[in-house]
């Protein structure tokens, strides 16, 4: 059985569908229009809303992509939507500052872009164009330009005051915590009629999938809920991963990190680029705030894209993945994971537990670079990692993983052995970036020819050697790298 | 008798009308999500939902259905084919050739074959996929090449001529020729097709749709029932975006669901997926223009040789107009003394191709624009001082290669120069230039191009419009027209101007939407011009109504007609200040009529076909943008540093619509000229179908300094309030974007030498341009055309 607030009113779901989209449920069951579908694949950012959740006392608040979150994941969980944020005629002040900087035409994308704001109101973000840009990097507008929505963004940051909100945020970590305590059932197995599974713990998670063989995983679901709405298939029955408390973790020891397969994009940004803030152009690209406050790294490794933009950074840094089921747990280097097209050792009753990187080296030299035709929530035409340790100038250590290339995420590991040894400063990196081209095989696509797939990679390299030994500018999209 | 209201309708405060920045009508609707769009009404008793099963493959003949396991599936009501259509089968809106369903022949990948009607959307759309179909394949058309061999078009190929092109090319001391490959664009509309049919008494139906050009779906749901126009009513609230892809074919998906709904007695809504949508519609033009220029040693054009091919898709749909209109636009701004311009229109077995936002226009302009570059790459100078060198002017004349005189030529050369200075252009260049030869790996292009754009629709008989006006007796107003609302700001504008005539405040008029049974046989809202046509209808109408309020009062308060005066909510009669709402209700309790129609048709136009001279436009808008690029050579990718613009939109109605327009139309031209790619299979099916792999502009590609300003000067003809349209002319403005690019790629290369670029300029084609530069031998025509 699954409870939330819809806004301030708790709801029971009793009977709908496991596999029933959020979006589904607010047009059709709850009658709430104001929350639009755009594509029913979370690109376009229409259907955004937020999800309030109890965060150390406080609330929380992301914006959502509702056309691919499964409403059943969302127990105990506030949904607010945009007839929400309104009090009466007295307009949130997103909501004033869009009308006030003439930031909607058709109105279509509008409520989209509100909730996305809404949620970057209470973020506490400095009121910062990048902020903006950052906060809205899923919702698609085709009318103004977006001048007017970043100018609306800035001022109600500018101007942030606690709300209403804010005002009732006690009540409401009160009301949730009500749900998680008194109408939540403590036995995770549902009643026939959904089947939907919501484990807490590992245990729990092993008598799921004991009772329900069948069962598919689902964490954020920014992937699976397409097979539904793009390919209208049956995604029930579903073991939900969100909830289990293991799957969750995001510790550090002196060697390792450890990032939980269920954990968000948006929840381990902090610790992995604490380590590895090379990557924050890559975090900023991958998907888009709505997709990150869902989206998990394990997910990314269950489905196993060779297009994900996961795997080639994690193979670069020598990550290593933890599987779990009733058998135990199994550690594994992620350069063995995958074995083909959309394929990996996985077998159908594990579950991805955990993915482990090892801490930053001293004096190790990374980069992640993704290139598409887009910068926001684009899928990666390709996807080139590096990471280089020195030792006296020569290459001791060279590792690279590449998306995009191949059936798989790629390693190349005799062309990355060429470069052991060599004098990094020194060399004329020419003649790697060839042989690497010539290694690669890759296909003509929606996104780009194959001849564009290995010119780009071959010079990704060039770009990485002339990044790491010379001080020339080298990238037209502006990155922020000052904590490199 | 009865009682007149003392509640009489006064807003608080007075606020100004035309001429000010007032939001959006629907601002505040938007932002807390009750705007009502066609799927969020409220849903009938019975509905239906309905889904189109489309075609999987690409053309073919003999095609045979079983869609016995379609009827059999869970949920399904009924399931109709081009069989069932009890009237007319073609939708063709201007030429026939547009078949509701398919009809034994595939004609293209995607098209609808049959529809399906079900108790919920899930089932209707689960029970396409159980089709079987086959069919036997033909070889498709799938390119202008392979039209030209096969001789496949959809009209005859037309000619505008001024002096002798020909003579004057052989004469010219440098000539060069050229040709540039125009991807298509994809419209994007957030709101997706969508129709609802609720069969009503008297075999009427009212539909509900979102769509640019009601009459038309009126005309066409009533011809495929085989009824009477006055059956089907269509109503237009709003839609969440149009840019042409609503104009004519919205009409389909309201003929299939009054079809269902017909047939069933049930109300039908019919909504396209996304991938499905993006898959059936047409899209803008993909073009492949040619162009032959002679020049002097100043880089002054001499003769022009334009050949412009169109690649129109299966049907006529639009795609003579939109060719027609792509070689009005061959010449943008420059004067090209002696020029031949040809249009072809070329068939193939895609998506029927259709309006979007220029209209052709924009395939035109670029391509004079590509040429203008390359007289500047060949001759070594700056291509803004060809550009300028070239412009209409008393200098070198005002006769378009269609014998039009362009009165607008010094408003064009004093809005570039503006522009050239409040851009600091010069200053830049240097910059640019400086950067350039300091910098291994990026690379920075600066780009200065102008927009004149020709404002009316070519097919005469469309500009003209319809208005409705109520005025009750609490002194508010009711306002209708023919014109639909789609984000552009249309309602608000004529709202403005019908509050101006009757000098009132616009709270006190109330915009409605759009209905067939209000405004008749009206023209699609397309072609910039719904505030010109509408806006002066309405106006008309309002004008009506004071005349009569006016010639009451005069009888009434025995006065001289120049005693009385609107304004501010308020009529002044003689030395008395009466309410609005005071003088309506005394009118109506003295038997004076509180209703007008309005009517306006465009003055001034004289176009001839047969002889390709005349007058097509009532006027031109103009514009023009600077804008600066840096580009990765390593991998093509590009950022938009940034964009300055100055554009003419006559006496603003409303500068903060306007700039909407201008800011929306030039991310959205970018877009079709940088990151939106149409790619197709090798059988006509479009396999960029979903946001995930079509990709329109996002946030961060807005620039992050983006300078916009109005070159606020009175439209010369008389248009409504001396304003001039918006809509259309700024989405040009974004080849600003596509020559700096290629402005930067030309810094790599040998003097002389002329890149050579695709649109869309996605990051791969920008480095295959790089690439194709450091490939190419000097002995290269291009080159040696100079030596």
């Amino acid at each position: 059985m699954t409870t939330f607030l819809l806004n301030e009113q708790k709801v029971t779901l009793h009977d709908s569908s496991a596999d029933q989209t959020l979006l589904d449920f607010l047009r059709q069951d709850a009658h709430l229009t104001g929350t639009k579908e755009g594509c029913a694949s979370g690109d376009c950012g229409a259907c955004t809303v937020v999800i309030a959740e109890p965060d150390q006392g406080r609330l929380r608040y992301r914006a959502i992509n509702s056309c691919i979150t499964l409403v059943h994941s969302l127990n105990a969980k506030q949904i607010l939507t945009v007839e929400h944020l309104a009090q009466g005629n007295q307009l949130h002040p997103v909501q004033k500052a869009m009308v006030e900087h003439h930031a909607s035409q058709c109105g279509f994308c509008t409520p989209g872009f509100v909730m996305s704001l809404f949620a970057l109101y209470h973020s506490g973000a400095a009121p910062e164009r990048s902020s903006v840009i950052k906060a809205l990097s899923g919702n698609l507008c085709r009318c103004t330009g977006y001048r007017p929505i970043i100018d609306a963004g800035i001022e109600a940051l500018e101007h942030a005051q606690p709300d209403t909100f804010d005002a009732r945020a006690e009540k409401t970590v009160k009301a949730l915590s009500e749900i998680e305590t008194e109408v939540l059932p403590k036995d995770p197995l549902p009643d026939h009629s959904v089947q939907f599974w919501q484990p807490e713990n590992r245990l729990e998670l092993e008598q799921a999938i004991a009772r329900c063989p069948e069962a598919r995983f689902s964490a954020g679901s920014t992937d699976l809920a397409l097979e539904k709405t793009q390919q209208l298939k049956q995604l029930s029955p579903l073991i939900d991963l969100n909830r289990v408390a293991e799957l969750n973790r995001l510790d550090v020891d002196e060697a390792v990190l450890n990032l939980g397969a269920a954990v968000t994009y948006s929840d381990l940004a902090e610790t992995l680029l604490a380590d590895y803030p090379e990557a924050t152009e890559w975090l900023e690209r991958l998907g888009s705030t709505p997709i990150r406050n869902r989206g998990t790294l394990g997910g990314n490794l269950g489905t196993a894209s060779p297009i994900g933009d996961g795997p080639p950074l994690l193979l670069a840094l020598n990550a290593e993945v933890t599987l779990g089921s009733v058998r135990g747990l199994r550690r594994l280097p992620l350069h063995q994971f995958f074995t083909g097209y959309r394929q990996t050792v996985r077998a159908a009753d594990e579950w991805i537990d955990c993915i482990h990187l090892p801490r930053r080296q001293p004096g190790s030299l990374f980069r992640v670079y993704k290139i598409s035709k887009r910068v926001e929530d684009d899928i990666s035409t390709v996807c080139a990692a590096f990471y280089l340790e020195l030792e006296q100038g020569k290459v001791r250590v060279f590792r690279a993983g590449f998306g995009g290339l191949a059936a798989t995420p790629l390693m190349l590991s005799d062309w990355q052995n060429s470069l052991l040894q060599t004098d990094w400063e020194n060399i004329d990196i020419a003649p790697f970036a060839e042989s690497l081209e010539a290694e690669l095989h890759p296909l003509d696509d929606v996104r780009a020819s194959a001849r564009y797939r290995q010119r780009v990679t071959g010079n990704l390299l060039r770009r990485f050697h002339l990044e790491t030994t010379g001080t020339a500018p080298t990238r037209a999209i502006p990155v922020e790298l000052d904590h490199a | 008798m009865r009682k007149l209201t003392e509640q009489l309708h006064q807003p608080d405060a007075s606020t100004p009308n035309v001429g000010a920045s007032l939001p959006h009508d629907s601002a505040i609707r938007h932002v807390t999500g009750e705007a009502r769009y066609v799927d969020d009404l409220p849903e009938p008793q019975g509905l239906l939902h309905a889904a189109v099963g489309l075609a999987q493959s690409g053309p073919g003949v003999n095609l045979v259905m079983d869609l016995s396991q379609v009827k059999a599936a869970a949920g399904v009501v009924d399931v109709i084919t081009i069989e069932d259509v009890p009237g007319k089968t073609d939708i063709g809106p201007v030429f026939p050739g547009d078949i509701v369903l398919a009809d034994g022949t595939i004609l293209y990948a995607g098209q609808p074959l049959f529809a399906v009607a079900a108790t919920d959307y899930e089932s209707a759309r689960k029970a396409t996929a159980l089709a079987k179909c086959e069919n036997t394949a033909t070889s498709p058309v799938l390119s202008i090449a392979q039209a030209q061999v096969d001789g496949c078009t959809v009209g005859a190929s037309v000619e505008f001529a001024l002096g002798d092109a020909e003579a004057a090319l052989t004469k010219a001391p440098h000539q060069i020729n050229g040709e540039l490959s125009i991807n298509g664009q994809e419209h994007f509309y957030l709101e997706g097709q969508v129709s609802l049919a609720i069969p009503e008494e008297d075999g009427g139906m009212l539909i509900y749709t979102s769509s640019q050009h009601p009459s038309e779906v009126q005309k066409l749901v009533a011809e495929v029932l085989g009824v009477a126009f006055h059956k089907v009513t269509v109503d237009v609230r709003r839609m969440g975006g149009g840019f042409g892809g609503k104009e004519t074919q919205a009409a389909q998906w309201a003929c299939l669901a009054a079809m269902l709904a017909r047939r069933n007695g049930r109300a039908v809504k019919l909504r396209l997926p996304r991938s499905q949508d993006m898959s059936t519609t047409g899209k803008r033009h993909p073009f492949h223009n040619q162009w032959q220029l002679g020049f002097d040693d100043s880089g002054r054009i001499l003769a022009a040789d334009i050949v412009i091919h169109g690649n129109c898709g299966y049907s006529p749909d639009l795609s003579n107009a939109i060719v027609d209109r792509a070689m009005f636009h061959a010449d943008n701004a420059y004067s090209l003394p002696q020029a031949r311009i040809v249009g072809h229109r070329w068939r193939t077995d895609t998506v029927s191709h259709t309006a979007f936002r220029g209209f052709g226009g924009p395939q035109g302009m670029i391509t004079i624009e590509a040429a203008i570059d390359d007289i500047a790459y060949t001759l070594g100078k700056d291509p803004l001082d060809i550009r300028k060198r070239n412009l209409y002017s008393a200098a070198n004349g005002v006769t378009s290669p269609y014998h039009m005189e362009v009165g607008e030529a010094g408003l064009l050369n004093e809005l570039i120069e503006t522009l050239e200075h409040s851009s600091d252009y010069r200053q830049r260049r240097r910059q640019v230039n400086d950067f350039n030869r300091e910098q291994p790996i990026l690379r920075k292009g600066l780009a200065l191009t102008p927009v004149k754009f020709g404002i009316s629709f070519t097919a005469k008989h469309l500009n003209q419009a319809g208005a409705l006006i109520h005025i009750y007796t609490d002194g508010s107003v009711h306002l209708n027209h023919g014109g639909t609302e789609m984000g552009q700001g249309l309602f608000t504008k004529v709202a403005q101007i019908v509050a101006a005539e009757l000098g009132i405040r616009v709270e006190s008029v109330q915009p409605s939407a759009t209905r067939t049974d209000k405004v008749p046989n009206t023209s699609p809202t397309a072609a910039s011009s719904g505030t010109d046509l509408n806006g002066k209808a309405a106006q008309q109408a309002a004008s009506t109504l004071k005349q009569r309020l006016i010639e009451f009062a005069t009888d009434h308060y025995k006065v001289r007609p120049d005693q009385i005066h609107f304004a501010d909510g308020q009529v002044g009669i003689g030395d008395q200040q009466l309410s609005f709402a005071e003088v309506v209700q005394t009118a109506y309790m003295n038997r004076v009529s509180l209703s007008a129609t309005g009517y306006y048709r465009t003055p001034k136009l004289s176009w001839d076909a047969s002889t390709s001279k005349g007058r097509p436009f009532f006027y031109f808008a103009c514009g023009a943008a600077c804008s600066e690029v840096t580009v990765d050579t390593l991998t093509g990718e590009y950022r938009l540093d940034r964009v300055d613009i100055l554009h003419d939109v006559g006496a603003s109605l409303n500068p903060a619509i306007d700039r909407g327009q201008i800011e929306g139309g030039f991310i959205q031209g970018m877009g079709w000229l940088t990151s939106e790619e149409l790619v197709w299979d090798d059988q006509g099916r479009l396999l960029s179908n979903s946001p995930a792999n079509y990709k329109i502009p996002a946030i961060g590609d807005t620039p992050p300094d983006f300078r916009v300003a109005l070159f606020d000067r009175a439209n010369d003809e008389d248009t409504v309030f001396r304003s001039k349209a918006v809509g259309e002319p700024p989405l040009m403005l974004a080849i600003s974007v596509w020559c700096a690019l290629r402005n930067a790629i030309a810094s790599t290369a040998r003097p002389g030498q002329c890149p050579r670029l695709a649109a869309p300029a996605t990051p791969e084609k920008v480095l295959d341009a790089l690439y194709d530069l450091k490939q190419t031998e000097v002995s290269d025509e291009k080159t040696s055309v100079l030596a």
